[in-house]
């Protein structure tokens, strides 16, 4: 059948004029159609390499074979081989004045060569005459041409005939024109700046495609330069409204939209013109407003108008009326089924959002079921708007979210990026310090060799330094959960190199500093990793220094050491290492096993990680052993300035002082290998600003230690990196809320802990942590949205404050909300418990959720109705009933808010629930049945 | 600006492809090859939308549709809309279609240059030129017109010797 079908193809071929080709054309890419490997179609296309080798050094190949020959040419290199043999036969075939072979020697060398290759030189010439034929086809492939093959140098040489082009007779020919000097604009913009006026002349040209086509160069250059194109800004919008008003020709309608790639360029330029100013956008507001009247959102041009309108609006000066046409245009996306639509409306949605915060609050619906969709694209776009509205108040629903995500996809690109915005997030956001080391583990751990070596950095300082100079009990606490989550994920395998540095770092920290764990027990621990990871030097030194550290706090603890026999062999090997750095740390730590305690603690003091190492640059300490050298006959050392105050040179040797002279030619050219220096080890010669101790050889191992520290001590102290998680913001928090909250979580913890190890999974208990946070979090949901909607209303009045100052800015604006909430609304709600449980899982979700959104929308001055009543109730009657319920939800990794309420009414099992609830919202019956706390949690 | 166009059947065989900044062609087949691998993983009824960046460097978009046997790929930066993108491949389709009436992939095999007459009248140098198939077709006819014209003037070709010697 198939073959039936080719073969009235090749008959109907032989009627198509100049475009047939010949049978053994046809055969090749019928035996390549039908090739089942790559190997045998790689065979069959070098068979065809060697054919068209041998043809193409034939005497006299008629030109009509040629042309056919040149096509197999392109054929084949589209298919991934080199086909360099024949380009300079493609180039000759452009020389002939044939126009069919001109064409097709064209469109062979455009694909073929790129700009700067060497046959180029043997197509400018012929260029340039076709560039001034008398037939326009000539011309326009002469143009065409140009766009790929003409390079900065040769610029100058087509330039004048290209101008002189715009004002060729036909249209085709100017449109041509100005794209190929758009070309050259974007090549090099220098070689046409002189010419930027003929743009703005072009665009008054008579031809509305010819106007079209400038709107493209012009697009580029106001993106680069808004200012000097201001006065058009009226010219773009008395355009734009005509072709609104069809006063173009019907030609130009596409599905019954007047140019609609016109309009969509206009928008875009018409966004960058109005960008922060007033007059300009005050000028567009009337046709905008129009557009959004008449666009047409069934077809599809129709609405990527409007989704560019929308983009418009969000980049010029807002104005309340479009403001709220964009945002309708917007919710008709979101509910539209198309995907495409979807996507546009969250893009739109995420470009609002910086304008007008609440708008999210109508769609959260439509965003959450964007979040769930299976379409990775549209997935994706819905984290990045979700990125976008991150506060404080919601990060930690917003990260889980982002690390589940993380965790499943396997596209390192995204992961990466992905990782970096919840590292992001989280640093910027972070409620507690406890739940930014337990994030930073999960980055760690599924993306760890994707992450910043700052990131670790900056997780090892955080540790270390705490999140309070006097809150020492709170450090330790701290110290104590990291270790313990580090010894729980240390014996899964295959861990990112960059997440075993820090968990080395830390459990030889702190790792017996809490007297929980043996020093036996740690460093076992850190021999297995080092031993699991002997291929990673980094981890191994790491590794290494870790129970350098543990066995030095042993010591001075007093405490007798005994070193395992795997610690004992782990030194043993890496005192032979090849590598210096772990021989040296083996040495050291050799040695340091024999000091007695008062040594060692000078060495390696405890927890001293954050103290700032005095150096004393003068080196008095070396006075001594320079005094004896110079009284033993010495030269004294000369400074770098005296040096150089008399040679004008900056780093020479003393020797060389005598022998060089000032030979200013011959400085310059030896200056470079500098780093031969430091290997010439006399103390005269060091004239670098930062003292190497290492070199000294006075005392070899205490120092050598010091510096060891220094070192571990440099890696830390990260200058350059912000520290966002802004202490005086986080601290408010604690003492506002933490009572009440440690009295309720205190006891759910417990309970939750022994739910957690009675399971036996593996990371259960580092997974159990979740629920911790969960009714903390569901009460601030509840603080923050159904509790008190003056605070709501007041939000809304600052939120075009606080909004631009993304950072820290925003944190203190929000902090003060919740201080007062978990104090006065809960008793009453607390009474309200049991009743409203059932009532909840009774009500229709619809009615309820409508309920909610009615309470945020127009309760305005802090009544108390019913249905505001239910928001705040249905999350506070969690926290009182869920203490059961919690233990299971630690099993759904997910799920923590949203399954609340599936449980209540279906039953224990919660993962059961989650399929159930799936499969309904799969049919598409109800979306809404999930928890609006969740909503809340994002939206809010 | 777009950056490259591209038409693949659902074997990942590219049928055509044109990348508007010059690529070098082993780096042409790692793209055809990269995108195709995205394009077949991807499920029906999803967006017809993807970023791109992994492959096409940062602001990297690329719009897909899926014709019977053929993918129609267009890659394109930030300063295009992708729903006027999906149109365009709309656009590219019609003009085949009108073309070779009722389009399948082998046209697009057999007719290797005709396919790039009517994609250069639609996209040049990166640029959308013109939408309307109708005058897409115009133009189109118009050059196999004179093509067919001057192949018939010339049909004793000079020897390639002859004018090598030049």
């Amino acid at each position: 059948m198939e073959q039936l079908k080719t073969i009235g193809r090749e008959l109907a071929m032989g009627s198509q004029g100049g475009f047939g080709q010949s049978k053994e054309f046809l055969d090749l890419v019928k035996s390549i159609g039908e090739a089942r490997s790559k190997a045998e179609e790689d065979r069959i296309v070098l068979s065809e390499i060697d054919i068209l080798k041998r043809r193409l050094l034939e005497p006299d190949v008629p030109k009509r074979k040629m042309k056919e020959y040149i096509i197999r040419l392109v054929y084949i290199e589209m298919l991934g081989h080199d086909a360099s043999f024949g380009y300079i036969h493609a180039v000759k075939m452009t020389h002939d004045d044939n126009l069919l072979l001109k064409r097709t020697g064209y469109l062979a060398v455009t694909l073929f060569l790129n700009e700067d290759h060497d046959l180029i030189i043997l197509i400018v010439n012929t260029i340039q005459k076709d560039l001034r034929s008398d037939n326009y086809l000539v011309v326009c492939a002469a143009l065409n041409a140009i766009c790929r093959l003409i390079n900065e140098e040769t610029i100058p040489a087509v330039l004048p005939q290209v101008v002189d082009l715009l004002n060729h007779q036909k249209e085709a020919v100017r449109k041509k024109a100005i794209m190929a000097l758009h070309r050259f604009h974007r090549k090099s913009p220098s070689s046409v700046s002189h010419l930027i006026s003929n743009f703005r002349k072009r665009l008054c040209d008579n031809d509305p495609g010819v106007m079209g086509a400038t709107l493209c160069p012009l697009f580029d250059l106001i993106s680069e330069d808004v200012t000097s194109y201001k006065d058009l800004v009226s010219s773009f919008v008395s355009i734009l409204k005509q072709v609104t008003e069809r006063r173009l020709p019907k030609s130009y309608d596409y599905h019954q939209m007047p140019a609609p790639f016109i309009q969509i360029k206009l928008l875009k330029i018409m966004a960058l013109l109005g960008s922060g100013d007033k007059s300009a956008s005050e000028i567009m507001y009337m046709v905008l407003g129009d557009l959004f009247r008449k666009c047409d959102s069934s077809t599809n041009i129709g609405n990527a108008i409007l989704y560019e309108c929308i983009r418009c609006i969000s980049c010029i000066l807002p104005n309340p009326k479009l403001l709220e046409a964009a945002a309708e245009a917007i919710s008709k996306f979101l509910k539209s089924d198309s995907h495409n639509l979807k996507y546009m409306g969250i893009d739109g949605l995420g470009r609002l959002i910086k304008i007008s915060p609440d708008i999210a609050e109508q769609h959260q619906l439509a965003v959450i079921d964007c979040l769930e969709d299976p379409d990775d694209t549209l997935k994706r776009k819905t984290f990045e708007l979700l990125y976008k509205m991150t506060k404080s108040s919601n990060v930690e629903v917003i990260v889980d979210r982002m690390i589940d995500y993380m965790i499943s996809i396997n596209d390192n690109h995204y992961k990466t990026e992905i990782a970096s915005r919840c590292v992001e997030l989280a640093e910027q956001f972070a409620p507690s310090n406890q739940w930014f080391i337990q994030i930073m583990n999960k980055v760690f751990e599924h993306a760890g060799d994707l992450v910043n070596i700052k990131v670790a950095h900056n997780l090892m300082r955080l540790i270390a330094e705490g999140f309070g100079e006097d809150d020492d009990d709170a450090d330790s606490k701290l110290r104590l959960s990291a270790v313990e989550s580090y010894l729980q994920i240390i014996s899964e395998p295959k861990l990112p190199s960059l997440f075993l540095q820090v968990i080395s770092w830390v459990l030889g920290e702190y790792g017996t500093a809490d007297g929980k764990y043996s020093a036996s027990y740690i460093s076992g621990k850190l021999c297995d990793v080092a031993d699991a990871y002997s291929s990673d030097e980094n981890v191994k030194g790491y590794a290494v220094s870790a129970l350098m550290k543990i066995y030095a706090f042993e010591i001075a603890s007093g405490r007798k050491v005994d070193v395992l026999p795997e610690c004992q062999s782990l030194i043993e090997e890496l005192l032979a290492s090849h590598s210096t750095d772990l021989q040296q740390r083996a040495y050291e730590l050799q040695a340091l096993i024999a000091l007695d305690a008062r040594a060692v603690e000078s060495i390696i003091p405890l927890d001293a990680s954050c103290e700032d190492i005095e150096v004393d640059k003068d080196l008095s300490f070396l006075n001594g052993y320079i005094q004896q050298a110079i009284e033993s006959g010495a030269q004294p050392y000369i400074s770098e300035r005296e040096r150089s105050g008399m040679f004008e040179t900056t780093d020479y040797h003393s020797q060389d002082h005598h022998e060089v002279p000032a030979h200013a030619l011959r400085f310059e050219a030896y200056e470079l290998p500098k780093p031969s220096m430091p290997t010439q080890a006399s103390t005269e010669l060091v004239p670098v600003p930062e003292p190497s101790y290492y070199s000294d050889p006075h005392q070899p191992i205490p120092t050598s230690l010091v510096s060891e520290r220094e070192s571990s001590e440099i890696k830390l102290r990260l200058d350059g990196v912000k520290q966002k998680w802004g202490r005086p913001s986080y601290q408010s928090t604690t003492s506002a809320s933490s009572t009440p909250q440690q009295s309720t979580n205190g006891t759910t913890t417990h309970s939750d802990g022994g739910a957690g190890s009675s399971s036996s999974k593996p990371r259960t208990s580092y997974e159990s942590k979740k629920p911790e946070i969960d009714p903390e979090k569901q009460r601030l949901a509840a603080s923050l949205f159904g509790g008190s909607s003056s605070s709501r209303t007041d939000r809304k009045s600052s939120s075009g404050g606080h909004k631009p100052a993304k950072g820290t800015a925003n944190k203190a604006a929000s902090i003060p909300k919740e201080t007062p909430i978990p104090v006065q609304p809960q008793p009453d709600l607390l009474d309200f418990g049991e009743p409203t449980d059932t009532t909840v899982t009774a009500t229709d979700p619809f009615k309820e959720l409508e309920g909610l959104l009615d309470s945020s929308s127009h309760d305005g001055g802090g009544s108390t109705d019913v249905m505001g009543l239910y928001s705040d109730a249905a999350p506070v009657t969690t926290t009182t009933s869920v203490d059961s319920l919690l233990s299971e939800l630690s099993d759904s990794s997910k799920g923590n808010a949203r399954t609340y309420q599936s449980q209540t009414s279906k039953g224990p099992n919660s993962k059961e629930a989650l399929e159930k609830d799936a499969l309904v919202r799969q049919m598409g019956v109800n979306p809404t049945s999930q928890n609006p706390t969740l909503f809340k949690d994002l939206l809010g | 600006m777009i950056k490259a166009v591209m038409m693949m059947n659902t074997q990942g065989k590219p049928r055509l492809a044109k990348f508007y900044d010059y690529l070098p062609v082993e780096k042409q087949q790692e793209l055809i090859r990269g995108v195709f691998s995205v394009l077949c993983s991807r499920p029906e009824n999803v967006s017809n939308f993807l970023e791109i960046d992994s492959l096409f460097g940062p602001d990297s978009r690329l719009v897909y549709k899926h014709y019977a046997t053929l993918y129609f790929v267009l890659v394109f930066d930030g300063s295009e809309n992708e729903l006027a993108m999906l149109d365009l491949i709309q656009v590219l389709v019609e003009t085949l279609d009108k073309c070779f009436s009722n389009v399948c992939e082998l046209d697009i095999v057999f007719n290797y240059s005709k396919m790039h007459a009517v994609l250069d009248e639609i996209v040049f140098g990166g640029q959308v030129l013109e939408t309307s198939s109708v005058e897409v077709m115009k133009a189109v006819e118009e050059i196999s017109k004179l093509e067919a014209a001057s192949n018939s003037i010339s049909l004793v070709p000079k020897s390639v010797s002859g004018w090598r010697g030049r």
